[in-house]
């Protein structure tokens, strides 16, 4: 019987020789990703302690500071610090700190291979699935029982297909393909689960953007966000020195999906998604001239190296609106050394953008770049929940990279296609 | 087991997300600190109203966004008894089971009103709206998940039997 990436997958961490979706399954898990605010300080070092201080296999779990990084007062130092004493004491290798936001470097250090279960801290570990994985995120007393027995019970999900014909214009871009179908699919849309992201437009992306892309199938309430595995992740894990170890999983033709989406990549324009909810989306060119006072491009969704170099392709040469500020953080130190060896950096600084570490921080609003009341931001990262980037009573719009950069040329959100 | 909880609601609206029952800037402060701030996205007085064994009561889709279990916890910490919603955001369901919060999913949650006295039957899957004189269907939840709700969560059942 033909069956979905999510079956497939599922079914092979769970060694069992085939599921369906509704099934429930213990699964072992392949990854499990801790990060600062949510790992080891939150319930689970205590609770290990009482029950069994060991993770289940050092080798298979990571763990990520960046959230609190670099730390804006002393409590979020002492989160830092004791989540790197307890990595430490546990052995734990892979633990990272001041290199990125968790999903990047996940991704960037090999830890997400295709065909495999990785389950995070963080809701945005289904970003994943732009290798082929099943990820999810997971809460903390979950991942206790993940790092006490390598295993956790996962129901598996039934899958809304969402295929994307065609080709993109020159200024839109996947973080638009994403808003679009957040904004038909609705916030609680998947709820419960996968959205498996194909066809033409969708396999002409790069790692870069289809990451863009299954980074914010959360923000539909999705478990996870796939997009079959295919050449370009052979050589994104090849250029890593991964060359076995994994198997590209994709969904079986005549698979059954609980729900079909076809959109036209030709017909995309740049979208926005307006406060206080994600799904709450409209076209650039609706919006009138929405004034803003800060603008931000960076986070796990839209501070990749192609983020910065769209952004740069439009600011070249120009400089941002007066009164307004430009906020960059590179999603990864990779990326930053990238961006800086070629220029783009330097670009992004001559147009007046200030230069952050990468970081969590912006997104979240937990330092750099904290939002007063009454301020507007238009940002390229994930979520415009109320009092996410600070005050409750500041506004956050989502848009693409080029659609942060333009508007922060304007000091309007602005449709970017007018600068290309 | 006793199967009943009966309390005062708190009733809010559709897509309470976890930024709205957690705010980001205070979680790095003590659950205890951080449950003062607790829903203060739309109401900044619950953390100072709510009683313990008082119920929450929410339209569609509460608990969407991040796996943040700061959310479920800062509503322990204030006693909420529990939870009922249209239905819930998936991570934030899987936690509040995880730390022994009842989470009750019912159709007819819009015809609660803040200050009604409900019980809440968890075998039959009712709720009986008391100050109404109402009854409505609920989600039902199964014993063994009921077990690990009294143990008081995830972590106290699995130490009673591993």
């Amino acid at each position: 019987m033909p069956k979905t990436m999510s079956e497939k997958i599922l079914a092979r961490a769970a060694g069992v020789p085939a599921a369906s979706a509704g099934d429930i399954l213990w699964v072992n898990v392949d990854k499990a990703m801790l990060d600062d605010i949510l790992g080891p300080r939150v319930e689970i070092a205590e609770k290990m302690l009482e029950i069994k201080d060991e993770v289940w296999n050092k080798d298979k779990v990571v763990v990520i500071s960046d959230h609190y990084t670099p730390p804006a007062n002393a409590k979020q130092a002492e989160i830092v610090k004791f989540t790197r004493d307890w990595s430490k004491r546990h052995g734990i290798d892979n633990y990272y700190e001041y290199v990125g936001p968790c999903h990047q470097i996940m991704a960037e250090y090999g830890h997400v291979l295709p065909g495999t279960v990785v389950l995070g801290t963080d809701s945005h570990t289904c970003m994943g699935g732009a290798l082929g994985a099943f990820a999810s995120g997971v809460g903390s007393t979950e991942m206790l029982g993940i790092l006490l027995t390598g295993k956790t019970w996962l129901k598996v999900p039934e899958t809304i297909k969402v295929e994307w014909t065609g080709r993109l214009a020159p200024g839109v871009m996947a973080k638009d393909i994403s808003l679009k179908t957040i904004g038909v699919v609705g916030h609680a849309g998947a709820t419960y689960k996968t959205v498996e992201y194909c066809g033409p437009a969708i396999e002409a992306l790069s790692l870069d953007e289809r990451m863009a892309i299954t980074n914010m199938a959360v923000e539909m309430g999705a478990k996870a966000g796939l997009i079959a595995p295919d050449q370009k992740v052979v050589d994104f894990l090849a250029a890593r020195d991964i060359t076995t170890g994994y198997e590209l999983i994709t969904s079986d033709p005549g698979a059954v999906y609980c729900e079909t989406h076809a959109f036209a990549a030709g017909e995309l324009v740049p979208m926005v998604s307006c406060p206080h909810e994600v799904d709450n989306v409209a076209e650039v060119g609706a919006l009138g001239k929405k004034a803003i006072h800060q603008a931000y491009i960076g986070s796990c969704t839209g501070g990749r190296y192609e983020d910065l170099a769209a952004a740069a392709r439009i600011l070249k040469g120009r400089k941002i609106a007066k009164g307004l500020r430009l906020l960059v953080s590179p999603a990864s130190q990779e990326i930053w050394k990238q961006a800086a060896a070629d220029g783009t950096l330097s670009v992004l600084a001559d147009a007046g953008a200030a230069i952050l570490a990468p970081t969590c921080g912006v997104c979240v609003g937990l330092h750099s770049g904290v939002l007063a009341d009454g301020e507007v931001c238009i940002s390229s990262t994930n979520r415009n929940f109320i009092g996410r980037m600070g005050s409750k009573n500041a506004g956050i719009y989502l848009g693409s990279p080029l659609t942060v950069a333009a508007s922060a040329l304007t000091g309007v959100i602005t449709d970017p296609r007018q600068f290309i | 087991m006793d199967a009943a909880i009966k309390g005062k609601v708190w009733k809010y609206g559709d897509n309470i997300n976890t930024d709205i029952i957690s705010p980001p800037q205070f979680m790095e402060l003590s659950i205890a600190e951080a449950a003062k701030y607790a829903m203060a996205g739309v109401d900044p007085d619950f953390a100072a109203k709510v009683r313990p064994g008082d119920i929450l009561v929410a339209g569609a889709n509460f608990g969407s966004g991040s796996s943040r279990e700061t959310a479920p916890l800062t509503l322990k910490h204030l006693g909420v008894g529990a939870i009922v919603a249209k239905f819930f955001a998936r991570i934030f369901y899987r936690n509040a089971i995880n730390l022994g919060i009842p989470v009750i999913e019912c159709r007819d949650a819009d015809k609660i009103a803040s200050g009604d006295l409900v019980e809440i039957d968890l075998g039959r899957g009712v709720i009986r709206n008391l100050t109404r004189n109402q009854e409505y269907p609920c989600s039902k939840i199964p014993p063994h998940i009921q077990e690990l709700i009294v143990d008081g969560g995830l972590v106290p059942y699995l130490k009673k039997r591993v």
